[in-house]
């Protein structure tokens, strides 16, 4: 058979069952090999970046590795903002590109890019595969690298050459990679010093990132939580990993965290760091985090511990592996000494947890709170609903107000923040809800309107592929989230964010969302005051048989609260305006109601200003 | 944690790394991205085969501090091509570079140049009315203080590759990637 055609059946083989893609010249003889016997369904995207996405979408909604093929040249370099959003997020794609023929290369021939050099910093690996016979091993060796140790893209580049030429198909292949061994088990003592250190903590944390997610450790971290009292942090792509009405969860930490996380881990004397990486949006200034605190870091990659912060006791090993392994360790020693007496600690977390909820500004244009929608969706939404989101405030405000229940009911770019992940990312969600849940999962995605116009012309991706997904825009007509850093540091000078005014155009929008989404087919709403929201959204997710998108006229002076500003240090975190709960350390919690009332002051002043 | 951009400093411990790979297209490409992208200056980088036909060295040179050598030490081993990575310790390894030194020299200074090529018992290859080529190796140590000599002669031209180095003793740095021969691709 050819290379094409044995890169199909590898496919097959591998067991992948979706596809993401766009043709092209250079992979043309691996799309002439897709056909009606093909095992797996191709979706077609309208750009390769949304390919690259709708991957990303699949891969975290299924725990499956997400694969699509794209065309050389442009279609390679479009894929490279995806392939770097998956690395940052530790998520398994396999990106097969098209390739000019092997004696092309290196001449500028049409539609030539070094896409293997171009994706070095941001692919966890690459192939350059050049003869015909060596395609099932390549993707055999891709597929596992992906999937395994940290997960993470692994670009194949298939030259024309290789896809035309003849070989012999076998099945299964060996691999060699005799560089690359992961470590998944903890070794030495390491489980022991854990253990001990839980012993001797009397203010202890679980610190839990996207690593979790990825080791599919839900059950895990409930169980040390329950074992050793330890409240759960979040980060954002660990959101849901144990279900927020558990009563040892405080929520996302970090720059737009509660008080809660972020005063538990600046307060506690263990870190157990789990998955996570200290992310700069996590620690605020680094000096200032987490001061007192020894840290024991878990990670499947050995370069994660140690980057940002030193770990008393490093484990290098696979979250689930390891933490099922470490508490058997605990119970031995509380079985010896005891259980730690965590009553006050609890006494601080639940009084920081009471007194300072997610609060927001009331709209003062009659627009909608942006909050309050995000709220309204969760109230609505079944249990079940896989959530998706762009990047902006309307990501930051998901991830706070939406009530989570399950690991990978979040989607979401973290690490690159990239504008435009939202709509593909969903569109693979869905599909992956069709193959692996029956569908049962539907699929909203909360975007803004600045982040949906980087990829708004996947509605018709979701229309023609039958995806149901529901869409709620929360347009405020600017890019929120720099506007907000424009108010708050840069002197309300709205340079270059302001996308669309009707007092300058007299249209309702620009576009007109309804208009745009029915033009590709989708049920489309417009919702301006609470009641229309509500029907609105009732409507929704009564919809199951084509896109729907909503399109919710909210406040563009809202803000994300609280706030950490960039390179602060985490102590300073700003609840509402003029509220700084974690400055004063000694002077006790005050009540909920001075809070209420220094809150409603500064909302006063705000406003005055 | 200290600002550590670029991350090897002037004035840091001096380091040679020695490095498997795999003897493959775009292994050194990586590798030298990688300590650019994390903002790791390197003295020296040599890449060569080795006594095993699947396996080439990279000897690299740096002057960094613990922390952030740790750091690079891991992101290389990130790479698959990567099969080991020793941080070789200086009182038990032998290290040599290579360098080529056309240094201008007439009928009266010839003299005093071959003492000097003389005394730090190194080769003349090349000769001209005009100048001496001189070969030398030997420790960057040595090689410094020939040019320092030689520099007040005037030196027309120079070329001096990186440091290669291996451990003393019977041991080959391959023993440790027994069992990862590459064949069948």
């Amino acid at each position: 058979m050819t290379g094409a055609q044995a890169l199909v059946r590898s496919l097959e083989d591998l067991g992948v069952k979706d596809v993401f893609g766009v043709p092209g010249g250079a992979i043309l003889p691996v799309y002439h090999a897709i056909d009606e016997d093909t095992k797996f369904r191709f979706v077609l995207t309208r750009h390769e970046q949304a390919a690259g996405h709708a991957a990303e979408g699949y891969a975290v909604a299924t725990g499956e590795v997400g694969v699509c093929i794209v065309t050389s040249g442009p279609g390679a370099t479009n894929m490279i903002t995806a392939i770097a959003d998956a690395n940052m997020d530790s998520i398994p794609l396999v990106v097969i590109t098209g390739q000019v023929g092997v004696d092309s290369i290196g001449t500028d021939a049409f539609q030539e890019a070094d896409i293997v050099g171009a994706t070095y910093p941001v692919a966890k690996h690459s192939y350059l595969v050049t003869d015909a016979q060596d395609i099932p091993r390549v993707l055999t060796e891709a597929h596992y690298v992906a999937h395994s140790g940290r997960p993470g893209p692994v670009v194949v580049d298939l030259t024309k050459t290789a896809q035309n030429g003849e070989m012999l198909y076998s099945w299964p292949q060996r691999m060699i990679l005799p560089g690359y061994n992961p470590v998944t088990q903890a070794h030495g003592r390491v489980l022991e010093d854990a253990a001990k250190l839980f012993q001797n903590s009397f203010r202890p944390v679980l610190y839990v990132g996207g690593g979790a997610v990825r080791s599919d450790a839900g059950e895990q971290i409930k169980a040390l939580s329950e074992l050793t009292g330890a409240p759960i942090v979040m980060t954002l792509p660990a959101r849901g990993i144990v279900p927020d009405d558990d009563p040892a969860v405080l929520g996302m930490l970090g720059m737009h965290g509660t008080i809660a996380a972020t005063g538990a881990v600046q307060r506690s004397d263990l870190l157990v760091a789990i998955g996570a990486r200290f992310d700069d949006r996590v620690t605020g200034k680094l000096d200032a985090f987490a001061p007192g605190a020894r840290v024991i870091h878990i990670d499947i990659d050995p370069a994660e511990i140690g980057k940002n912060r030193h770990a008393d006791v490093p484990i290098v090993g696979d979250v689930k592996t390891v933490l099922k392994a470490l508490l058997p360790k605990i119970e031995k020693q509380h079985a010896q000494f005891g259980k730690p007496n965590l009553t006050t600690w609890w006494q601080l977390l639940n009084g920081w947890k009471e007194q300072y909820p997610i609060r927001y500004e009331q709209p003062d244009d009659g627009s909608l709170a942006p909050q309050w929608v995000v709220q309204e969706l969760s109230k609505q939404a079944s249990d079940d609903t896989i959530w998706v989101s762009g990047v902006g405030q309307h990501q930051m405000w998901a991830t706070q107000l939406i009530e989570f229940h399950k690991p990978h009911q979040w989607i979401s770019s973290g690490g690159l923040g990239t504008m435009g992940f939202g709509l593909p990312a969903a569109i693979g969600a869905s599909v992956g809800s069709q193959r692996y849940f029956d569908g049962r999962k539907p699929v909203w995605l909360i975007d803004g309107d600045g982040s949906f116009q980087m990829t708004s012309e996947e509605l018709a991706t979701a229309f023609l592929e039958g995806c149901p997904i529901k869409i709620a825009l929360l347009n405020n007509s600017v890019y929120g989230m720099v506007r907000q850093w424009q108010t708050l540091f840069y002197d309300r000078h709205y340079s270059a964010t302001i996308l669309h005014e009707e007092e300058k155009t007299g249209l309702v929008g620009c576009p007109d969302f309804v208009k745009l989404a029915e033009a590709y087919g989708c049920v489309a709403m417009r919702a301006t005051t609470e009641e229309e929201a509500i029907e609105c959204i009732r409507k929704a997710n009564e919809i199951d048989d084509r896109p729907v998108l909503i399109d919710f006229h909210v406040w563009k002076d809202a803000m994300v609260w609280p706030m950490v500003a960039a390179g602060d240090s985490n102590n300073n975190v700003t609840y509402m305006p003029g509220v700084k709960p974690l400055m004063n350390a000694d002077a006790g919690a005050p009540t909920a109601a001075e809070v209420a009332e220094s809150v409603e002051e500064a909302v006063a002043t705000e406003e005055q200003n | 944690m200290a600002t550590n951009y670029p991350a090897s400093q002037p004035g840091s411990q001096r380091h040679t790394l020695s490095v498997l790979v795999e003897n493959r297209p775009g292994v050194l490409a990586r590798i030298a991205g990688l300590f650019a992208r994390r903002a790791f200056n390197i003295n020296s980088l040599s890449v060569s085969p080795t006594e095993r036909p699947d396996i080439s060295r990279v000897t690299v040179t740096a002057d960094v501090d613990e922390v952030p050598l740790e750091q690079i030490i891991k992101q290389l081993n990130k790479l698959l091509h990567v099969l080991k990575i020793v941080d070789l310790d200086p009182s038990t390894t032998v290290e040599r570079e290579l360098v080529l030194i056309k240094v201008a020299a007439n009928e009266e200074t010839r003299s005093d140049v071959l003492e000097i090529v003389n005394l730090f018992r190194v080769r003349v290859v090349d000769v001209n009315t005009e100048s001496l080529t001189i070969e030398a190796t030997g420790a960057s140590g040595k090689l410094d203080a020939l040019l320092g000599l030689l520099e007040h002669y005037g030196i027309i031209e120079l070329v001096r590759s990186g440091a290669v180095a291996m451990t003393r003793g019977p041991r080959a740095l391959s023993e440790k990637v027994i069992g990862s021969e590459i064949t069948g691709r």
